[in-house]
């Protein structure tokens, strides 16, 4: 039987679903009779997935990104002119 | 000479990555439009702060430019600038903080044991009871809350979902230590949110 500290150990892996069949079925008995454990588990799973779900856009914003492009530029000028007198 | 911003970026990085090392600026441009606004957005949640993710962009792309000669091609380029990102990032809350330095080590907490408090159901979709600004900031407040080294595991394993091969290699760190801290960072940000996202109802109380 395992305990709520080895439940606790495994639970990322667990998430991940990286554990083995075994173990995996270890885990789910226990959460099946500690309803803590379950707590836990079905928060942390819903705290990954709330991240997840909110933070799909990677726009950049397009001051920034010209502001990138820019800077970039300076610095290929910059180093295919190394010599010059400014 | 003009830094190529419209044209369609190609499935394939290898070719951009070898035409860059030899000195091809479009292809370092194509290189930079793939992986910018997954820069620009992990180095938001590291720093929490626009200003410094705006200079930890241009600071990781002129870096990569003026390295990329060193980029060895044994790892992903974008593990490779997600490394140089990181260290950007964490120099400004170096800068940030004068008083103490901000290491991938601080905050870190060596005991065993890892403790539960809040142990209280949450409703099915909890989200669903903010806008996306208030949700936003929520989420920010509880992300930012978290000492560096589990708020940079978190982002990388989480949010921007890289495996946790890549994220110790991102950021020089032992398997076991990734899994630990994304385990410690998963379980604080769980309770920060409780407090938002419980059952009505539903009291949390002491375990373990």
């Amino acid at each position: 039987m395992l305990t709520c500290k080895h439940f606790l150990a495994e639970l990322a892996d667990y998430l991940d679903e990286k554990t083995d069949a075994t173990l995996r079925s270890s885990l789910e008995k226990h959460m099946a009779e500690c309803p803590n454990c379950w707590v836990v588990c079905d928060t942390t799973r819903k705290t990954i997935a709330v991240y997840k779900g909110h933070e799909k856009q990677c726009c950049i914003p397009a001051d920034v990104q010209s502001r990138l492009i820019d800077a970039v530029e300076r610095k290929i000028a910059a180093k295919r002119k190394p010599q010059s007198a400014d | 000479m003009a830094v190529e911003t419209t044209r369609p970026v190609a499935e394939d990085e290898s070719a951009d990555l070898a035409l860059a090392r030899g000195g091809d600026v479009k292809a370092f441009s194509d290189l930079i439009r793939r992986y910018e606004g997954k820069i620009f957005r992990l180095a938001q949640h590291i720093t929490q702060n626009r200003e410094d993710a705006e200079d930890v962009l241009q600071e990781t792309f002129l870096k990569a430019y003026e390295h990329l000669d060193q980029f060895q091609g044994n790892s992903k380029f974008y593990t490779w600038i997600v490394r140089i990102a990181v260290n950007q990032a964490l120099m400004k809350l170096r800068k940030r903080k004068t008083d103490r330095s901000v290491s991938l080590d601080e905050g870190i907490d060596t005991g065993e044991d890892i403790v539960v408090r809040e142990i209280a159901a949450w409703d099915e979709d909890p989200e669903k009871q903010f806008s996306r600004e208030e949700l936003g900031r929520i989420l920010d407040e509880a992300v930012q809350s978290l000492a560096p080294p589990y708020r940079t595991v978190f982002v990388l394993r989480d949010i921007e979902e890289l495996s946790t091969e890549e994220t110790a290699e991102a950021l020089d760190l032992s398997i076991p230590a990734v899994k630990s801290r994304l385990l410690r960072a998963r379980l604080q940000l769980r309770e920060k949110l409780t407090r938002f996202f419980k059952r009505k109802g539903d009291d949390a109380f002491a375990y373990m």
